[in-house]
């Protein structure tokens, strides 16, 4: 189900701003990818481009090819929303659907497609994504429940099991655990280390230490000042970026001597 | 004599409590409301007592207690907690002072009509019969106790349900897809911002002026003798409740959150889909009061039915043709023109059993849009 990710010389717009400048690179099938950098440094905005959410924001715009499996998502004659069902995404904010129950919320991408389902198989689909994203135990005697009643960390679970219910072939984390407590983010991690077997996932974080635990292949990202675009500055696996990275700004950023 | 340096002096970990001890705490006392209730009605019996037995006006022993318990309120506070309480407290005699006289007219005017309405609003002959064929002689025989009442607002009902229905079929659809596109469409491009700046002008459309172009559109689709129909009044109104439609809905839809539907299109949802889906069900609840808030603006609207419907004695259930009568049009045509000019009362009495009628109505529209808004409300608890 999982699928390679290949991105080539990709530049990023907000109108006439640019945000993210040339940026290369290549994300093996079934691994985790961690991207980090300070704020600002185009990141999030890259990680949006790879399912075109990118462009929901007015005046953005994308120049350069993005990949999946040779398929370029930029291609003319590629439709958005069939992009967006191959690769879900998690979000910063943990945002169920407030009107819809907690087996709602899971079944919402297949529904809300308009997708026939009978009550069987949205049984079973439901418990499927649930029992992926961890959460199957705690919910299994409320899935008629709303889902803004859970707590943050649950229902950050539930929308990885909303995303992995429509079985995308890669799935996005913006900073998954920045609004979560330690053992919220524990649980999510080990979440990651899961999900990996079965998808392609990219995780953007802050936490340099999570980018260490979870990820098999680590991103710098950085901008040379304040309203230049933002740079992949180094792109190797988590152990050489942590232990041996090839460049200085890599180095300091890790080390906390930043700035 | 040797000056000992503090060891601690600049660091900021190492502030303890005893580096404020120059600071002395206030010595103002947390005080209850109890002294201020008390005043309250020393205040209520002194204006009483001016009123029953030095015979002032009402109104005047009233504001002269008022002006008494501003002043004894900030003195009694001052003395017990000192000056910032004191004008705390003022502060709110005069907060609720403020909302007395907010209230007071809406109190006034709600207890007007349901005494002058009460006693004919029971009555059979006002909730089944129409005007037709009652003349002032009828009233005449009334008053004077030969005849039954007879003559009601049957008409009147059916008419205002006819005409404002058909007036929120109109406009509800075309505002919604109105604030639709505002919100999830136009966001700040040049189109948009001509529409709401075109909305904010018909929000200021007098209404009359409203009536006068439905009769006019009319007058030359039908001709100007078969012009008057309830549809032109229903036209007239949604002139008038489109604004507000769109207004509302739009304030409705921008509150939805923005992560929702980033999350419905993360899903591989259409656009259209997420709208229809996700927006319009988490804002239902504020949509619904939205509408009704609109309603309850046209459904008193008399001028411009008058120009564009007309007035009818009789029941008419066809809104495509001839005149109709509103609850509003028939309250404003007992009180200017009563059947009999000699004895006035009945007409009168209909007139106040329609405005009462109008105002339960509007009550039986918000609690409507209570339930509707308390179905749809975003679901918590766990």
């Amino acid at each position: 189900m999982s699928k390679r990710i290949d991105v080539k010389d990709l530049d990023i717009f907000y109108g006439n701003f640019q945000a993210v400048k040339g940026v290369s690179m290549s994300i093996e099938p079934r691994s985790v990818t961690a991207f980090i950098g300070p704020s600002g440094c185009g990141k999030s905005t890259f990680l949006r481009t790879l399912n075109r959410m990118h462009e929901v924001i007015p005046g953005a715009r994308v120049e350069g090819e993005v990949l999946i499996d040779g398929q370029n998502l930029y291609g003319k004659d590629v439709d958005p929303v069939d992009v967006r069902r191959q690769v879900g995404m998690v979000f910063q904010r943990p945002n169920p659907f407030p009107t819809m129950s907690i087996k709602e919320n899971v079944l919402a991408g297949v529904r809300l497609n308009s997708k026939r389902l009978s009550s069987k198989a949205g049984d079973e689909l439901a418990e499927k994504a649930l029992r992926g994203a961890n959460l199957w135990n705690e919910v299994k005697d409320r899935l008629d429940k709303p889902g803004s009643g859970l707590s943050g960390g649950q229902q950050q679970r539930l929308c990885i099991a909303r995303a992995i219910a429509i079985q995308p072939e890669v799935i996005l984390m913006d900073e998954p655990c920045s609004a979560l407590d330690p053992i919220s983010t524990l649980a999510i991690e080990d979440l990651i280390n899961d999900l990996k077997t079965d998808y392609t996932v990219v995780i953007v974080t802050h936490n340099m230490q999570q980018a260490a635990r979870v990820s098999d292949k680590t991103g710098f990202f950085n901008l040379e000042a304040t309203g230049k675009p933002g740079e992949l500055v180094e792109y190797d696996t988590t152990q050489t970026i942590f232990n041996n990275p090839a460049k200085k700004a890599t180095e300091d950023y890790i080390s906390g001597r930043f700035g | 004599m040797s000056i000992q340096t503090d060891p601690h002096q600049g660091d900021i970990h190492h502030a303890r409590l005893d580096d404020y001890s120059g600071v002395v705490p206030s010595p103002v006392r947390p005080t209850t409301g109890r002294p201020a209730q008390l005043l309250g009605l020393g205040a209520l019996a002194l204006a009483v007592v001016g009123w029953q037995i030095f015979d002032l006006h009402l109104g005047a022993a009233l504001a002269g207690a008022f002006v008494l318990y501003l002043v004894a309120v900030y003195l009694v506070y001052r003395s017990l907690g000192g000056p910032r309480v004191a004008v705390d407290q003022l502060m709110r005699a005069l907060v609720y002072f403020a909302f007395v006289c907010a209230v007071l007219p809406l109190i006034s005017l709600l207890w007007t009509v349901l005494a002058e309405g009460a006693a004919k609003i029971v009555s059979p002959a006002f909730l089944t019969q129409t005007m037709n064929g009652v003349t002032g002689l009828h009233d005449q025989a009334y008053v004077e106790g030969t005849g039954p009442f007879i003559g009601g607002a049957y008409h009147a009902i059916i008419g205002t349900l006819i005409v404002t229905g058909l007036a929120t079929l109109i406009s509800v659809p075309i505002g919604m897809f109105t604030a639709i596109y505002l919100v999830e469409y136009g966001n700040k491009g040049r189109l948009a911002r001509w529409i709401r700046f075109f909305v904010d002008v018909m929000t200021g459309i007098p209404s009359i002026v409203a009536g006068l172009f439905a009769f006019a559109l009319f007058s030359q689709i039908f001709g100007i003798r078969d012009a008057k129909m309830g549809l032109a009044g229903a036209v007239a109104l949604a002139v008038l409740m489109i604004p507000t439609v769109v207004r509302n809905s739009e304030e409705m839809l921008r509150i939805v959150p923005n992560e929702l539907r980033e999350a419905a299109l993360a899903l591989g949802v259409p656009k259209w889909r997420t709208v229809v889906k996700v927006v319009l069900p988490t804002a239902a609840s504020g949509l619904a009061s939205g509408i009704t808030l609109a309603i309850a603006r046209v459904i008193g609207e008399t001028a411009p039915l008058l120009v564009a419907i007309g007035y009818a004695r009789g029941l008419n259930w066809n809104a495509f043709e001839n005149a109709m009568t509103t609850l509003a049009v028939y309250a404003y045509s007992m009180f200017t023109k009563p059947l009999s000019p000699a004895v006035r009362e009945p007409s009168l009495e209909r007139a106040w059993a329609a405005a009462l009628m109008l105002v339960l109505i509007v009550v039986a529209l918000n609690l409507l849009a209570r339930l509707i808004a308390k179905m749809f409300a975003p679901k918590t608890g766990r």
